[in-house]
């Protein structure tokens, strides 16, 4: 955690905070967590504590949300999250200034994740600078597949910033290896056939899965999409190189309380995930 | 008529925008319908299919009272309303079942607005035995009862969908989420030519049936290509459906038809190729209702089947490439043009349809005498006759804005309607 917390004195590169951040927690015996939090849920204020309080629960990397109104890989936690956020008045420029607000306070790379059209309308090149300026490492944008992102993921490259791919179970031979030639930063492997979302039970095959892509891919592998527990977190953790958790988190951000009595909650539940994810 | 790139682009539009689960099922489809389309089996069986079943060919028939209304100008409506199910919709179910059967596919699910292309889905789902999820937004399942109920009645399940606008877009994303989640088993039917490749390129495969006939129609009718091609455009099935066959004319203007709602100053309308920019939704790049942030706004029109915030990106492509003319007509248009063609012709079109009618009076009275047109009647209104009587009661009811949206249509009819007689006499 105290590497989360080094001051930025000398900002790295991105590709290389979260090399560095994976790396780390390897050398711990630890599998990465991931946790996510949608920008401005239910305000930005609130959504910047609830990152720090991820950091501070020893997150080894951030996604933040950018809301989108139509979130087609989304399940109903997160789609409610950004109408939350939506009808807060969050725009693209605020989840900027979130990722920079985060940035002064945290080594901790940062991934955004969102839709490819509020990018689009943001400005592909506009949005992309100003994801570097704001220290952002990493996109996740899971409507952009490798077949519509050559430009979008030069012009990312070129400042720094890694376009995440995702794979699923139903990814070919020929589409993983493809993805693993143009893989920056990490590969989220997508848990199940379905939306994002937590899940009582993962499917069996998961383990011969991911030990397929990795063996394959030149970035590390992390896996999401369904993980809620800390017994999950344990189950998986010496599968991958990390583990996203998301719908789990924006619960617990969702139950009431003060800004401060969510943001101990989300502390303490980050850091029964990160004790999970101990592969000894 | 251009075949999309390998990647389903249409100039810089179309393409998969979709998450990587669902791009190895939406290759599996391309291959499947680049296959089905060369093979003589599928298409014997699909055309028999669409003759025995179906009841096309639809005519090409002479509206002779329209003709004389607007001038001496020839209108021809292409009777899509005819069809069995009562739209157009069922020439893209019937090929999309038979293509998900040779898939091997168990499971049909599809999303709806007015509910037509619900229908079309579920009746072909039900000539072929396969269960059917039919989503629907929860304002759409309020506003088109008939129809949600129709679809029970042949079997399928109706799923309201409460989130967002409750109107089709809501249902278009919760219908994609299913299908990532159901993948393997299940074929989702798309009714419009948008979403991901293949589908603009299939869905206008399948209707373009309606051109090719309208095209032999008036050749032998007239003995000459119309001068104008008029369709309303939602996500625009119907207008690629006549337009493809026309494409190659340039002599033949290509009219497409939007909702303009309560207007187009007033941000409540359907008309993204008029008013939208570019942008991405439900797997597709094309033009788009959006914020200044990219978020998809709501579109409104009277007509269900219109009120999408986006549009098939053929569309797109052929209006910057200048080839497509766009029009649009208000709601009270529609409304007014629905009771004038139920007047002057005995037909009741669907409200969508009734758009086209609208805007195709107007390009009539400027072609005048000598000139041809075709509109594209794609469906029948008795889905929307209650939401009609509602709408013209408070009409009635409220004379103020009426007025100021321009003048009714006057009807060839002598004997004017109760609610004309009771507006007048305010």
């Amino acid at each position: 955690m105290s590497a989360a917390r080094r001051s930025s004195a000398a900002p790295a590169a991105a590709p290389d905070r979260i090399a560095r951040a994976f790396a780390t927690a390897r050398e711990r015996g630890e599998a990465a967590l991931v946790t996510y939090v949608m920008g401005g849920d239910p305000d930005l204020v609130t959504s910047l504590e609830m990152a720090l309080a991820c950091v501070r629960g020893g997150a080894d990397l951030l996604e933040i949300g950018v809301p989108f109104s139509d979130p087609i890989a989304d399940g109903p936690t997160i789609q409610r999250a950004a109408e939350r956020s939506l009808a807060a008045g969050t725009t693209v420029a605020q989840c900027l200034a979130l990722a920079a607000a985060v940035r002064e306070r945290s080594q901790t790379p940062i991934a955004l994740m969102g839709y490819v059209n509020p990018m689009l309308a943001y400005g592909e090149e506009r949005f992309l600078d100003d994801c570097a300026k704001a220290g952002v490492d990493a996109l996740i944008v899971p409507d952009l597949p490798p077949e519509e992102a050559g430009r979008f993921g030069d012009l990312a490259r070129a400042r720094g910033v890694a376009l995440v791919f995702l794979l699923a179970p139903t990814s070919t031979p020929a589409r993983r290896a493809a993805a693993c030639a143009a893989a920056r930063g990490f590969l989220y492997y997508v848990s199940v056939a379905g939306v994002t979302g937590a899940r009582k039970a993962l499917p069996a095959d998961l383990a011969p899965r991911l030990a397929a892509i990795r063996a394959e891919s030149p970035v590390p592998v992390v896996i999401g999409f369904g993980i809620s527990t800390p017994a999950q977190a344990k189950a998986l953790a010496p599968l991958a190189d990390g583990l996203v958790v998301g719908s789990a988190i924006v619960n617990r951000i969702a139950e009431p309380g003060s800004r401060k009595a969510r943001a101990e909650r989300v502390e303490r539940y980050v850091r029964s995930l990160k004790r999970a994810t101990r592969r000894r | 008529m251009a075949r999309p790139d390998a990647a389903g682009h249409f100039g810089p539009y179309g393409g998969r925008y979709v998450p990587e689960t669902l791009v190895p099922a939406l290759d599996e489809l391309t291959a499947a319908w680049e296959e089905a389309r060369r093979d003589p089996v599928f298409q014997a069986e699909l055309q028999e299919l669409l003759t025995r079943y179906a009841g096309r060919p639809t005519p090409l028939g002479e509206a002779r009272r329209m003709s004389a209304e607007v001038g001496g100008c020839r209108v021809l409506l292409k009777r899509e309303d005819l069809c069995h199910t009562g739209a157009h919709k069922v020439n893209n179910t019937l090929g999309q079942v038979l293509l998900a059967r040779r898939m091997g596919k168990k499971r049909i699910i599809a999303e709806t607005g007015a509910g037509q292309h619900g229908v079309a889905t579920a009746t072909a789902a039900a000539l072929f035995g396969l269960p059917c999820d039919v989503y629907m937004g929860a304002l759409d399942v309020e506003r088109q009862a008939l129809n949600v109920f129709r679809m029970q009645l042949l079997g399928a399940r109706v799923v309201p969908v409460e989130a967002g606008s409750r109107t089709l877009k809501d249902a278009m994303n919760e219908a994609i989420r299913d299908w990532v989640t159901n993948v393997g088993d299940t074929h989702y039917i798309i009714g419009s030519v948008a979403g991901p490749h293949p589908y603009p390129a299939l869905v206008r495969d399948l209707q373009r049936v309606i051109g090719d006939e309208a095209r032999r129609q008036v050749q032998e009718h007239a003995g000459r290509l119309p001068d104008a091609v008029v369709a309303c455009v939602g996500g625009g099935s119907n207008a690629m459906g006549i337009f493809t066959a026309f494409v190659g004319d340039p002599a033949v203007k290509l009219v497409g038809v939007e909702a303009a709602g309560h207007g187009l100053s007033t941000g409540r309308h359907g008309a993204a190729l008029a008013k939208g920019r570019p942008g991405v939704l439900h797997g597709s790049k094309s033009y788009l209702l959006q914020d200044a942030d990219g978020q998809i706004a709501e579109a409104h029109s009277i007509s269900a089947g219109l009120d999408y915030p986006g549009v098939g990106p053929e569309l797109s492509f052929l209006k910057d490439q200048g080839r497509l003319t766009l029009m649009q007509a208000t709601d009270d248009e529609a409304l007014d043009a629905l009771q004038y063609l139920a007047r002057t012709e005995g037909i009741i079109p669907a409200l969508e349809s009734a758009h086209a009618v609208a805007a195709a009076r107007k390009v009539a009275r400027k072609l005048g005498s000598g000139g041809l047109v075709i509109v594209n009647v794609s469906g029948r209104g008795d889905k929307d006759v209650e939401q009609v009587r509602r709408a013209l009661a408070e009409r009635a009811a409220v004379p103020g804005p009426r007025k100021a949206a321009g003048r009714p249509p006057r009807p060839p009819a002598r004997r004017a309607s109760a609610t004309r007689t009771a507006r007048r006499s305010k």
